[in-house]
């Protein structure tokens, strides 16, 4: 039982970090049905920034809001210097512009900070705490903690504020919300800022835990975007539910089967999930009027 | 279409050139080639071996040069890509005709480069890890760091010592976790180790804690190797203690930096680790025959690069050293005769320890090469032999 509750405590802390990815991922998709691949980026962006930020002296709250604030501002020049002048491109190449943007902040990051790898300390302390013998870190409660948090906060964006509700407008049908006076290029550019954010928000709780260098961003963008597409592309709470997945399947796999098979697990699972849910465990099913 | 033609005879023009150019005489600078990962997965190899051969250029060329000849280093940045580096060791030997080169950060650019030294004659000395380079020996390869077959030896001297033969594997599957997990695996027997648990991560991952639960569970268990480098020894290290495990860890000379300690932070005490003498040059008795060069070599990197020294680094300065004594003794540079003469090293004292090369050795380091270190109040101690 306490092995259980182990694989269980791994599981859901490195799944909230997929799923706050994948919200990034789904959050872009939704306005522009552009996919993201700079996602993984702004969580490496996030982290490293809290690193230098920290080291410069500033407390690190007052870092980690820096690095996020920074990491937003990326998001919106990526959307204003990259994403809006190809605008008429077909999305898939505005998917290549956007691999073609995370190799560049790659490697600007490599100049900026540096080619090591960092870690600040954890919020509270590294003194793990029992239940069932198990342990869990007090940051793995602050990675969950956080990524409920942003959930919440941004299902009452969605549903309670009347800028939350053009968002939701554009991602429905773009030209409709143009025809009643949003303004879209507004709605993006928010949305480039939102999920940049997001993304550092992840970076900057997972960094004492996992540690962060410029190259951190590829593998956690790809585990977000299989868990945003195993939830359902479009759904935030998706999301959720598609990096909590992934998450537990690769702990249970790797506790209980081996850790060799523990990402081909994850990927056969969301492979038969498609197969049977082609829109995901959350998607829904697009219907074209005639 | 025109410019490619004209690109193409232009290429035949250089060619030709190059080709009436090797024909001439020895000029009188001595042309060393290099091909580093400086940029890159593997630029923490790359980085301080290349700062490194530059300074020591600069350093020798200061001096006088080599018998009264200036050293000219052709350097290239292949990025750890296998396929740049085979290009670049093509360029270095029909372009810049060097007499002999250094480099090949990682194991896949050596090995992409041998065929094209071995082919042309030109002697290699690589600075990347893996026993595969030497064994079976190559006429013209030479290689200076330790193998990871050495480290499990040192590692399991150790553990045979404590009296600990039940061990659990928790290795990296990056190309230094998987290529020493190998080795690990096919020495343990001739060491009377029992691995009772053997369990992977990939190089990213976030959180071992699955699999540290696992072979902390195993029956019997008395200690756990982690093979590996990069972030994920350092996540082992904290998750290991997150579990309370209760058996010694042992890490690999892949992790064998200051920056271990720091990442690792406070779950990282009592961790024991094969390293060079490098590290913990310090620390070294006045006794011993390795002190001078490494406290010499540390201050003269960290003076010129105001950074701190890294094995890897250490690893440049030796296949440096031996090759320009050498050269040296070989009086020419003539690429067959200093092939000769590098492979007569002997009794040399370098950063890794001391080499004895021969006809059947392109290596030259012995297991005390390694000192078997412990973290202690966040600093290594050497564990007496």
């Amino acid at each position: 039982m306490s092995e259980f509750l182990q694989f269980f405590f791994s599981g859901i802390t490195v799944g909230a970090v997929y799923a706050l990815v994948a919200l990034g991922f789904i959050i872009i998709y939704n306005s522009s049905g552009v996919v993201n691949f700079a996602q993984g980026e702004f969580v490496m962006l996030g982290g490293m920034s809290t690193v230098f930020i920290h080291a410069l002296g500033a407390p690190l709250f007052a870092a980690a809001l820096a690095a996020i604030l920074i990491t937003a501002a990326v998001g919106v020049a990526l959307n204003k210097l990259a994403i809006e002048p190809a605008r008429g491109a077909s999305v898939v190449a505005l998917i290549i512009i956007t691999i073609g943007a995370s190799i560049f902040l790659r490697g600007v990051a490599q100049i900026v900070f540096d080619k090591k790898i960092h870690r600040f300390p954890s919020f509270s302390g590294d003194a793990p705490f029992e239940i069932g013998g198990a342990t869990i870190l007090p940051q793995s409660l602050w990675i969950i903690g956080g990524a409920l948090a942003v959930f919440f906060a941004l299902y009452l964006f969605f549903t309670r504020t009347l800028t939350g509700k053009a968002v939701l407008a554009t991602a429905n049908n773009k030209l409709a919300a143009r025809l009643v006076g949003i303004n879209t290029n507004f709605v993006m550019t928010l949305s480039f800022a939102l999920s940049a954010a997001i993304g550092a928000l992840a970076g900057v709780l997972v960094t004492p835990v996992t540690l962060t260098s410029y190259d951190v961003g590829i593998a956690l963008a790809l585990k977000g975007f299989a868990a945003a597409i195993l939830g359902g592309m479009g759904s935030p709470f998706g999301a959720l539910v598609g990096g909590l997945l992934v998450g537990l399947i690769e702990a249970m796999t790797a506790g209980y089967i081996s850790s060799e098979y523990k990402e081909a697990v994850a990927f056969l699972v969301i492979l038969v999930v498609l197969f049977v849910m082609p829109h995901g465990i959350f998607g829904r099913t697009k219907l074209d009027r005639v | 279409m025109r410019l490619t033609s004209i690109v193409k005879t232009a290429s035949l023009i250089m060619a030709t050139t190059a080709l009436g150019a090797m024909a001439l005489p020895a000029m009188a600078d001595i042309k060393i080639g290099s091909s580093l990962s400086q940029t890159g997965p593997a630029s923490f190899l790359g980085d301080p071996e290349a700062k490194t051969l530059t300074m020591l250029v600069d350093e020798l060329n200061a001096a006088g040069g080599i018998n009264g000849e200036k050293i000219e280093l052709v350097m290239y940045d292949d990025a750890a890509d296998a396929n740049k580096a085979r290009t670049f060791a093509t360029r270095m030997v029909e372009d810049d005709e060097v007499v002999a080169v250094i480099g090949g950060s990682t194991t896949g650019t050596t090995m992409a480069m041998i065929p094209v030294f071995e082919e042309a004659g030109i002697p290699f000395i690589s600075l990347a890890g893996a026993v595969v380079i030497i064994d079976p020996v190559k006429k013209w390869v030479f290689k200076t760091p330790h193998t990871d077959l050495m480290a499990c030896g040192k590692i399991y001297e150790d553990l045979k010592k404590r009296g600990l033969t039940k061990v659990g594997l928790i290795s990296g599957t990056g190309g230094f976790g998987q290529s020493m997990h190998e080795q690990c695996l096919s020495i343990a027997g001739d060491y009377g180790i029992d691995i009772v648990a053997d369990e992977t991560y990939g190089p990213k991952d976030a959180d071992m804690t699955p699999q540290l639960t696992k072979i902390g569970a195993t029956e019997g268990l008395q200690a756990v190797v982690n093979p590996g480098f990069g972030q994920g020894p350092a996540i082992v290290t904290r998750n290991f203690a997150q579990l309370n495990i209760g058996v010694p860890l042992y890490q690999s000379h892949g992790v064998a930096s200051k920056s271990f300690i720091d990442l690792a932070g406070e779950a990282a005490e009592g961790v024991r680790l094969p390293a060079s003498a490098l590290l913990v040059a310090d620390l070294l008795p006045d006794s011993d025959p390795q002190k001078a060069v490494v406290v010499g070599y540390r201050d003269a990197y960290e003076a010129a690069t105001g950074s701190d020294v890294s094995t890897f680094g250490g690893h440049a300065y030796d296949a440096f050293k031996i090759l320009v004594a050498a050269i040296e003794r070989a009086g020419s540079d003539d690429p067959a005769a200093i092939r000769d003469e590098i492979e007569k090293t002997s009794g040399f004292m370098g950063t890794a320890g001391v080499v004895n090369m021969s006809a059947t050795d392109h290596l030259g380091l012995d297991l005390t090469a390694f000192r078997m270190l412990e973290i202690r109040d966040g600093d290594w101690t050497i564990v007496a032999d």
